[in-house]
């Protein structure tokens, strides 16, 4: 399967990417090669073997105790903010329902 | 056209943990704004999660209260969103691996059983908050509710109508309260329901196009919601238009559905297995163990009330809605034996006295001694019922002790006959009307007459006494 340009246009639009008309062409052929190059392990015989979810195999989920702990004090928080307005991080208006 | 409804439900609950999910933040609510919050909930860079046992055994628990299958390994994944509300731009959650899958729930309708599938059940961390109101220029974020965890449950389309819908959201409100995992607040957040909603002709097996109706908060929103969306689909196809795959915005205010329209974009998530967390795998014995754990549900204790109690199926229901109430109940039959006479003060006085009060049974001085204390005033024929009120709410706003009460403010019952004869007779004197009508035959007459003895002695009079004395000085 290949990449076609209206696919990066999705994918960066997801990622709220503005790309130039040029750069859509390199990335488009860029994503097609590396989707290609990863499309070989699909000649590989998987049959009967289980999905791998994680390299690590051998190890299960570590589960803390649920004690509270020491955290951040706002000025802590808010120090790496780019814009902040009293209490709170500020960012560029959104619209409710871009979250889906 | 006969048409039929289809409801799905997608209901968000916060568990009741004294942590958040991945990090070791208290979950309060109220808090300042972002002073609940640490390098993991923040999303800052070279920060893991690491999972909170009591949150997986409280979505164990709730997920085997709801019948479903636990499942040995689940895995969490990476929701992917460009959305403020969470600074890692994506949500961990679950999504092909689910923790549990296939159970139901259970309630009565008009007397029959109705059964609701549950699909999935599953863990995510929550957002943070965003403040548009009077923000010039952009919107305000507060994380302090970043990585609170919550259970996803999420139905089958089993539901058929917008009562319905609200009775199984009441179902899954007190199973849920019931097992302990959660407060489900639904005026604090801490359950959230969307719905999917299509109609069909009846009779058709081909889906309708289903609308998401989304922001109902209260299990009154949700029916009158739902009605309003079920009638405007209706609407739609009877004047030959077509339903409209959206997600619709509940306006309380207004009683309408209105149409977001989002871009169907939007909603590719791009989930993927969460690298940061290993798949969980969970200990089949402390699954076993937390089902041998588990407490009484709402089911079994309505079954219980009838069968121990010999209590009609509609008190128990009333009882066991409320867990509150339920307990009251169970711990005022233990002190006292006449099982339908606390279940009659429970669902009436107690209950007005408390929703007058705006008052939870928790919050509230009542205790199960003095409410048994109390009926047994009653049987001694220290206090009328009528008198009986005003104990009760006394007993509500102060905490006393009902024969404290009683003595204080001189509430004893006028039982001597004595002192209540002279006063029959006199008001069979001042109203030769009521007195001719109930000697012409008119028996109400008398509840006339006893209600101005009761009226005068402002309740005190033994009303049995007084209705035979009223007879024999008429006879
Ligand atoms: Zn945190």
């Amino acid at each position: 399967m290949g990449i076609t340009k209206r696919d990066v246009e999705h994918v960066a639009l997801l990622a709220r990417l503005e790309l130039a008309e040029e750069e859509k062409e390199s990335f488009t052929r860029q994503l097609d090669r590396i989707i290609r190059h990863v499309d070989k392990l699909n000649e590989l015989d998987t049959e009967g073997i289980p999905p791998t979810f994680h390299t690590l195999p051998e190890l299960r989920c570590r589960l803390r105790e649920d004690r509270v702990g020491e955290g951040l004090d706002r000025e802590e928080a808010l120090a790496g903010a780019p814009e902040r307005e009293g209490d709170c991080f500020k960012v560029p208006p959104v619209i409710e329902d871009d979250r889906g | 056209m006969d048409y039929e409804t289809i409801i799905g439900l997608e209901v968000h609950v916060e568990l009741a943990t004294a942590s958040k999910v991945f990090c070791s933040c208290p979950v309060e609510f109220g808090a300042e704004p972002n002073t609940r919050v640490c390098p993991v909930c923040l999303g800052l860079p070279g920060t893991l999660p690491v999972l909170n046992k009591r949150a997986v055994e409280f979505a164990v628990r709730a997920a085997l209260a709801l019948n479903c299958e636990v499942h040995p390994t689940s895995q969490f994944a990476r929701k992917n969103y460009f959305y403020p509300d969470m600074p890692k731009n994506y949500q961990i959650s679950q999504y092909d691996r689910p923790l549990a899958t296939g159970g139901y729930v259970e309630f009565e309708v008009d007397g029959r059983t109705v059964r609701v599938g549950i699909r999935r059940v599953h863990m995510e961390e929550d957002t943070g908050k965003l403040l548009h109101e009077g923000v010039e220029g952009g919107s305000l974020v507060d994380f302090n509710r970043a990585g609170v965890p919550l259970l996803e449950i999420v139905s089958e389309p089993d539901i058929r109508s917008p009562e319905e819908a609200r009775l199984y959201l009441q179902e899954l409100r007190a199973i849920l309260l019931y097992t302990g995992v959660s407060d489900v607040r639904m005026e604090e957040g801490s359950l959230r329901c969307d719905a999917n909603v299509s109609i069909r002709p009846r009779g058709s097996r081909e889906w309708g196009t289903l609308t998401e109706v989304k922001n109902m908060n209260s299990f009154r929103s949700v029916e009158r919601a739902l009605a309003y969306e079920v009638q405007r689909q209706r609407e739609v196809l009877e004047s030959g238009g077509r339903v409209v795959r959206e997600t619709r915005h509940w306006d309380e205010g207004r009683g309408v559905t209105f149409s977001s329209r989002s871009k169907e974009e939007a909603h590719d998530y791009r989930y993927f297995p969460e690298p940061d967390l290993l798949p969980l795998v969970l200990d089949p014995a402390w699954v076993r163990e937390i089902g041998e754990k588990m407490p009484e549900l709402p089911a079994q204790r309505r079954r219980r009330l009838v069968e121990e109690y010999g209590l009609p199926a509609y008190d128990a229901g009333v009882l066991t809605a409320s867990k509150s109430l339920g307990d009251l109940f169970d711990r005022t039959v233990k002190l006292y034996d006449d099982a339908k006479a606390v279940s009659n003060w429970l669902m009436g006085e107690v209950s007005r006295v408390l929703r007058e009060r705006d008052l939870d049974i928790e919050r509230s001085p009542l205790t199960p001694e003095n409410l048994a204390a109390m009926l047994r005033l009653i049987d001694d024929g220290t206090i009328s019922g009528k008198i009986a009120k005003s104990v009760l709410e006394e007993m509500v706003d102060t905490g006393k002790e009902p024969r404290a009460i009683v003595e204080e403010k001189g509430l004893v019952q006028i039982s001597d006959e004595g002192q209540l004869l002279p006063l029959v007779r006199r008001i069979i004197e001042e109203n030769p009307g009521p007195v001719a009508d109930y000697r012409g035959g008119k028996k109400k007459a008398l509840g006339f007459l006893v209600g101005q003895v009761m009226k005068e002695t402002k309740g005190k009079a033994n009303p049995q006494l007084v209705n035979e004395l009223f007879r024999r000085e008429l006879g």
